[in-house]
């Protein structure tokens, strides 16, 4: 029901942001991410939708089929939820930053970021938030390798002989 | 001590200011609190009045300046190690270092795979005693100490080294 009613508003409000197909998906909202921003701003300020909990953000390498970011809003006012998916491209991953719309968001893109290397676009300080600081290449991408050594410390196994 | 109380003039041991040196030492060995992980929760129950280690000497310090055994307990990643490394350089000489559980000791279930851990802390501080165990019983722990007891017991401080 709140499905429905958020495709009508998008609609109506934001034509063409919509990625159409011809079975839409029943449980999630697949959207572009240009006015990405303002959409979410819309969420969050419309009376009838007031999705004031911005609950997880998460990260999806889908391999050849480039990277997804997974948005799950609550509402505290009407008690519904939705799950907004937007792809980005894996060669040059980017996307607008909803920071500032949800606080929340600060630490929840700064992961996602530590993980996949997603540019989140006007974060105000987009930094790795678990791995140390200097930290070569994104762990949950699917090409990742892991480096050879940190500070000195050889980083893969070196026990071998205790398999 | 109520056959032996208030029956002596003077009383005199006399013994080797070495063995007393190490006695001293093996009976107060102050521990870093230096929980990574779930081990630490049974470092807490050993640290309880169930198991109680100050009945052995042991108190917990949270500082390296005060401290002689680190114990280090749960999963050592990258971005901690070079920490360990340097609170191990804080710590006043003699130290000592226990690995508590399999993942201090060599990585525990994250030995292959995981590209964040480190492969057993003795690849950055020299470890006396490991205890082994996932996570270790507070019985194992306290067998892991007096182990170490035992060593700091017949280390002799003062005596020349034979070359």
């Amino acid at each position: 029901m709140i499905h429905e009613q958020v495709l009508k508003c998008l609609r109506k409000k934001f034509p063409g942001s919509i990625v159409e197909t011809e079975e839409m998906p029943a449980d999630f909202i697949p959207i572009y991410q240009k006015n990405w921003a303002e959409i979410a701003a819309f969420l969050r300020d419309d009376p009838d939708l007031r999705f004031d909990s911005l609950q997880c953000i998460t990260g999806v390498d889908l391999g050849e089929e480039g990277m997804d970011v997974r948005y799950n809003f609550h509402s505290m006012t009407h008690l519904h939820k939705i799950e907004i998916r937007i792809s980005v491209d894996s060669e040059n991953p980017k996307i607008p930053s909803i920071e500032q719309i949800w606080r929340v968001g600060d630490w929840f893109e700064r992961e996602v970021y530590d993980m996949y290397g997603i540019i989140f676009d006007g974060h105000r300080d987009l930094r790795r938030i678990l791995l140390p600081d200097d930290w070569e290449g994104w762990p949950l991408r699917k090409d990742y390798e892991t480096q050879e050594t940190f500070h000195g410390i050889v980083v893969p196994k070196v026990k071998e002989e205790w398999e | 001590m109520g056959l032996l109380e208030e029956k002596f003039e003077d009383n005199i041991i006399v013994a080797s200011f070495d063995k007393i040196l190490s006695w001293a030492r093996s009976t107060s060995p102050w521990f870093f609190q230096f929980g990574l992980a779930c081990c630490a929760i049974e470092l807490m129950a050993t640290g309880a009045s169930r198991h109680d280690l100050s009945r052995i000497g042991m108190i917990p310090r949270s500082s390296p300046r005060q401290a002689d055994v680190m114990i280090v307990a749960g999963t050592v990643t990258m971005k901690m190690a070079l920490r360990i490394k340097k609170l191990y350089e804080q710590m006043a000489d003699p130290k000592y270092v226990i690995s508590m559980g399999s993942c201090a000791t060599s990585g525990g279930p994250y030995w292959q795979y995981g590209y964040h851990v480190l492969k057993g802390v003795d690849i950055v501080v020299p470890v006396d005693v490991y205890v082994p165990g996932c996570p270790p019983r507070p019985e194992s722990l306290i067998e892991g100490l007096i182990k170490l007891q035992e060593k700091i017991l017949n280390e002799r401080p003062l005596t020349k080294k034979a070359a």
